[in-house]
């Protein structure tokens, strides 16, 4: 049998994810989360006294100290597999993987281990968040006077 | 390649599995059951190398035989260096060979211990299988408790050892012949989809035991391939039927599709994965029939992805073997 036919062979048998649903769930659960963010942002800034940019990023660190705590606690993976981008997608992916890699490379030493596995799986986020921060800043400079 | 042995038989056997596989199809019929990944040691990989200690010793007692009455130990299980059996073999002090072929490494060692066993001077032959689903997650996907999302195809690789005494001292069951597969590769590089990456290797390999010995499926009362899980067991069945015009869907079944509760146990997917998948069901379901004379001739297909990640990532697809062996019923 050719590859190429065997591909077809397979194609009737193997399930197709369904991906209206993952796509409905990722964008209410995604929703959901920035919602949340938003409400906090709201309350720093009317209840706490902070500027807009400071109750950002306390709101920030609120979502990702709670991502890796969830993950840490064990029960964050199975919703993070459930929602899929819903939860990959914002800074609680991004939480999640980190912290889920430190886990996992901890009994590996803190060198070793944490040190050279930490980023095993969020490095290419920050890579390319980085090169792509720079990529648009200079597009920013060139095209609208920074 | 198909070589017939005489003489080889399948002495006693044990099993260990963890909760999982314990909610499943042959639940009570495990020797141990662990309360969790650990079995209370202090690394997921630590425990495996527990789980293969513990299963030893339980077919020696069984057997009712020393360490010292064991020639060989053929370990096989899913990690780098064959980390699990490797660290176990030191305490057991023995000639010890580790194999190699993913989740066909059980019939690889089956075939290996008889072929160690074709010398006289040599009497008895520990078998011993295992893979841990953390472990196994770790060194080939993502980190443990990481929620990567998992397709309807994917396989969940089952936790437990088995040891199996494979011995020159005659008893129920007989290892009468074994087929050694060849190495296929049909352009799938889906690493979710085991499946489909293993079913032709298996179609080939029980195609060329089968027109090696001049047998059709009918004459076996069952073929139990490794772990296909069920779509792969669908897949193979179309294409026994489309390429080689055998229908084999009467007799087959697959280990990975029945060793979890697949109604209950939503998270296994397409079902059980890993070496060790197939080496539970020889011990509590194949062994059983056969003692009690329900079966007479069975073959077992364990089927194996040589899955590299580091040739994965290179955008090369998966190559896949299978290796057979047929047991037969003394009685």
């Amino acid at each position: 049998m050719e590859k190429e036919e065997y591909k077809k062979l397979i194609s009737t048998i193997v399930p197709k994810e369904n991906k209206l649903k993952n796509g409905l769930i990722a964008f209410i659960i995604g929703g959901l989360i920035g919602l949340l963010a938003e409400i906090l942002v709201v309350i720093f800034q009317s209840k706490f006294n902070l500027s807009y940019k400071e109750s950002t990023s306390v709101m920030m660190v609120i979502l990702i100290f709670f991502a890796s705590l969830f993950t840490a606690m064990g029960f964050f993976d199975n919703l993070v597999s459930f929602a899929k981008a819903g939860l990959i997608v914002p800074i609680t992916g991004f939480a999640h993987a980190m912290t889920s890699s430190i886990i996992d490379y901890k009994k590996e030493g803190f060198v070793t281990g944490i040190g050279s596995n930490a980023f095993k799986l969020s490095g290419s986020v920050i890579l390319y968040g980085v090169v792509s921060a720079y990529v648009f800043g200079i597009v920013r400079y060139l095209f609208f006077g920074g | 390649m198909t070589i017939k042995f005489n003489n080889i038989y399948l002495g006693e056997s044990s099993s260990v599995a963890c909760q999982d596989e314990y909610k499943g199809s042959f639940g009570k019929l495990y020797d141990i059951v662990y309360d969790d990944y650990y079995a209370g040691e202090k690394t997921f990989e630590r425990a495996e190398v527990k789980m293969i200690k513990d299963v030893v010793f339980l077919t020696l007692k069984k057997a009712s035989k020393k360490m010292d009455d064991i020639d060989v130990i053929i370990g096989a299980d899913l990690l780098n260096q064959i980390a699990a059996n490797s660290y176990s073999a030191l305490s057991f002090d023995k000639s010890f060979i580790g194999v190699y072929s993913a989740c066909a490494s059980f019939c690889e060692e089956l075939i290996v211990a008889s072929f160690i066993l074709k010398n006289n001077k040599i009497n008895n032959v520990l078998v011993n299988t295992s893979s841990h689903n953390m472990t196994a997650e770790r060194q080939f996907r993502n980190p443990v408790e990481y929620g990567a999302p998992k397709p309807k195809r994917s396989t969940y690789t089952a936790t437990g050892a088995t040891s199996f005494l494979v011995s020159v001292e005659r008893s129920n069951i007989k290892v009468s012949s074994a087929c050694i597969g060849s190495v296929v590769d049909m352009g799938i590089d889906d690493a979710n989809d085991m499946g489909s990456v293993m079913a032709p290797a298996a179609a080939k390999t029980l195609y060329d035991y089968l027109s090696d010995t001049n047998t059709k499926p009918s004459d076996y009362d069952l073929i139990l391939t490794g772990d296909l899980g069920v779509y792969g067991k669908e897949i193979l069945i179309k294409y026994m039927k489309e390429f080689y015009n055998i229908d084999v869907s009467e007799k087959l079944e697959d280990a990975g599709s029945i060793l979890y509760d697949r109604t209950l146990q939503k998270k296994v997917n397409a079902g059980a994965s890993g070496p060790v998948t197939i080496a539970l069901v020889t011990k509590n379901y194949v062994i059983n029939k056969l003692s009690n004379n329900e079966f007479k001739k069975v073959l077992l297909i364990a089927t194996g992805a040589l899955m590299s990640p580091t040739m994965n990532n290179q955008k090369l697809s998966i190559p896949s073997i299978a290796h057979l062996v047929c047991l037969e019923n003394v009685l």
